[in-house]
């Protein structure tokens, strides 16, 4: 991990709103190479509607992005992959009725020289790339309608890694899946990183987040309750900072922070759309 | 089963070519031999052209999960406009029966057609109103129209050459043309099938067996050498082939000649039509992305598919085959007519389905479509043969929807 010098990823005051309700206020983080950075809070914090900003699925009402320094405008999912940023949906984000190949090429597909679909050039270069991530897998001419949870979330995850991505957004990678699975997520994350890979890593599971991630930002309705490095903080800080909005010693406040002891935790806003 | 998936064999498209098997020898049995006959089957080939054409466009729009209720009357209005163009205007422009009339009509109904599609389809991407809607809007609107163009006058007789695209006997082109366009087809599939091979190999996948490859090609070459032959095996009648061998200073013997319809031009129409939509279908991004939005829009737009434009240009597509359509259908009556295309769309929809497209998306094919029109079609032309009377061939048809797609959902179960 390298916390100096020019982040990957900086987003500064990002706001959106949907109908007057604003999901996501000021919120400004960054995330380094080579760093995991967890993105925590409950159901309707915003953390799911900012890492859509960033994948390019919703265009934010205000603020600035910049990549490697480089303010970029992302307003359609495919800027972001332009600019290297892939994202694995909670949902996944699969269309069920094409296979594999398909999948993970959607959007950018290999052509022949006539402009037509190459669809064994494709499927030679997936069974590469699964072959990486999950060796048994086999069942390349059919539908994911067919695929069980973890081969679904492999091609999920292979269509991510696939275009050699420079950031990646991981929203509840482990939701889905058992314990072996989430093991070999786990393996997955720690490999990208080595690569020098820039994670956002979206999650309620604590465990996995103090496992997996270097720094945490925790949002509350909307905006940012603090950031921290996960050495500095411990997991009922984190707690705290998730449901009261109370910034611990070891953290940095953000916009959303609860200021003082008295002051009425959490009976502000109504929270953005859900995750 | 597994010997199906491992010949690459679809085993619906065999179920559908069985159940059309079925419904032939049936009718041929209770018509007591008047139903497989090359006069009937060259009928069925041209009765079928329209709503097979429009049926190929009607898959896309099922398979992105809308419906296309507008395609009768747009049939409608275009053939109106089509009839006007070369019944009133060229004429006018460029002289009575000009080379050029039947080209000009026939580019300006998919233009007109394509146009209002997409107009459709804006609607429906951009604006976000349910295709179930709009597409009922048009039905209306659009048959409205069709009587304003000539307040409710029928336009006729059309151009000699434009006649040839709704079939009879200027459009059957004979049996030389039809063993040249039957050899160049074979010569295609062949070719494909082999690129098709090799370029598998090349990247070390599976292929089927050389003996099943060889059987395959064997079916195939059967099946076009035996349409051929049959469709060749329908006489002119009499007095036009008396005047065709005149017109060719052939003299016409004492026991008559024997000339060949050969196919029926809405036949190619239609065929034509099938291959290259099956080529937009499977070989295309815009047919991928078809699919990929009917099987889940969300992750379709995340993938950074242009998913309004796509539909919106799908309903462009329906609204060219819809224009084509409208040429076979103004061409075959040698008349436009405001209420040409009425009921079309039920049709339409109905071959789309019994075909195996799936009403919740995702799932289709052109060939399935096509078959499905054929299978649609032999039941009516067949019951009408046996004599039976309109309403219950309305109920016949409307049953072996509902059987079929009941088959269907039985099948796809059972896959699972």
């Amino acid at each position: 991990m390298n916390a100096s010098g020019t982040p990957l990823v900086e987003m500064r005051g990002i706001s959106i709103a949907f109908g007057g309700i604003k999901a996501v206020e000021n919120v400004s983080v960054d995330l380094f190479p080579g760093e995991v950075v967890g993105l925590l809070g409950h159901n309707g914090a915003g953390k799911s509607t900012l890492i859509k900003i960033l994948s390019g699925a919703y265009p934010a009402d205000a603020g600035e992005i910049a990549i490697n320094g480089q303010a970029v405008a992302i307003r359609t999912p495919r800027d972001a992959k332009d600019n290297g940023i892939e994202t694995i949906y909670q949902t996944l984000a699969l269309a069920d009725n094409i296979d594999a190949a398909a999948n993970i090429y959607l959007g950018r597909e290999k052509l022949t020289p006539w402009g037509t679909l190459d669809d064994a050039a494709m499927e030679s270069e997936t069974r590469k790339a699964m072959a990486r991530l999950n060796p048994h897998f086999r069942r390349f001419k059919e539908p994911v309608s067919a695929l069980s949870g973890g081969q679904r979330q492999s091609v999920a995850i292979a269509r991510a890694i696939h275009f050699n991505a420079r950031v990646l957004i991981m929203d509840e990678p482990t939701a889905a899946l058992g314990p072996a699975e989430t093991a070999q997520v786990g393996e997955l994350i720690k490999q990208l990183k080595a690569d020098g890979i820039g994670i956002f890593l979206v999650s309620h599971d604590l465990h996995d987040v103090f496992d997996l991630a270097d720094r945490i930002v925790v949002m509350k309705n909307g905006r940012v309750v603090g950031t921290a490095a996960v050495k500095d903080v411990t997991q009922d800080d984190v707690l705290g900072m998730i449901i009261g909005g109370k910034c611990p010693p070891g953290a940095t406040p953000g916009p959303g922070a609860v200021q003082g002891p008295g002051a009425a935790a959490g009976a502000a806003m109504p929270g953005g759309p859900a995750n | 089963m597994d010997l199906f998936r491992k010949f690459e064999i679809d085993p619906r498209l065999v179920g559908m070519l069985a159940a059309l098997a079925v419904i032939w020898t049936g009718f041929h049995l209770m018509s007591g031999g008047s139903f497989l006959t090359p006069r009937n089957l060259w009928n069925l080939s041209v009765q079928t052209s329209a709503i097979a054409v429009m049926a190929c466009g009607m898959v896309l729009v099922i398979v992105t999960r809308n419906i296309d209720l507008s395609v009768g009357s747009v049939l409608g209005v275009v053939g109106m406009l089509v009839g006007v163009i070369q019944a009133r205007w060229l004429p006018e422009a460029m002289g009575l029966e000009h080379p050029l009339t039947w080209l000009i009509s026939a580019l300006a109904a998919m233009a007109l057609g394509g146009l209002i599609g997409l107009f459709h389809g804006a609607l429906i991407a951009y604006l976000v109103i349910p295709s179930f809607i709009v597409t009922l809007g048009g039905l209306l609107v659009w048959r409205g129209a069709a009587w304003w163009v000539t307040t409710g006058q029928t336009v006729a007789p059309m151009d000699g050459r434009f006649r040839s695209l709704g079939g009879s006997v200027e459009g059957a082109i004979g049996a030389g043309a039809s063993w040249a366009l039957g050899v160049a087809a074979i010569a295609a599939i062949v070719a494909a099938m082999m690129m098709a091979r090799r370029r598998k190999q090349s990247f070390g996948f599976a292929v089927r067996p050389p003996a099943v490859e060889v059987a395959v090609i064997g079916v195939i070459v059967a099946a076009v050498i035996g349409v051929v032959m049959l469709f060749n095996a329908y006489p002119l009648p009499a007095p036009i082939a008396r005047r065709v061998a005149e017109a060719q200073g052939t003299p016409w013997p004492e026991g008559g000649l024997f000339i060949s319809h050969g196919f029926a031009v809405p036949m190619i129409i239609a065929l034509v039509t099938g291959i290259v939509m099956s080529f937009v279908a499977r070989r295309t991004t815009f047919g991928r992305y078809v699919f990929a939005i009917g099987g889940n829009p969300e992750a379709a737009q995340l993938s950074g598919v242009n998913t309004r434009r796509v539909l919106m240009h799908v309903y462009g597509v329906m609204g060219v085959l819809t224009g084509l359509a409208a040429c076979i259908t103004t061409a075959r009556l040698n008349a436009a007519t405001n209420s040409a295309g009425s009921l079309d769309e039920l049709y339409v929809i109905a071959a789309a389905v019994i075909g195996g497209t799936s009403l919740s998306g995702g799932v289709g094919t052109i060939v399935g479509a096509m078959l499905g029109a054929l299978i649609m079609q032999s039941l009516q032309s067949g019951m009408v043969l046996l004599g039976v009377d309109t309403p219950l061939q309305n109920i016949v048809v409307g049953i072996v929807l509902v059987v079929a797609v009941w088959l269907d959902t039985i099948y796809r179960k059972r896959l699972k």
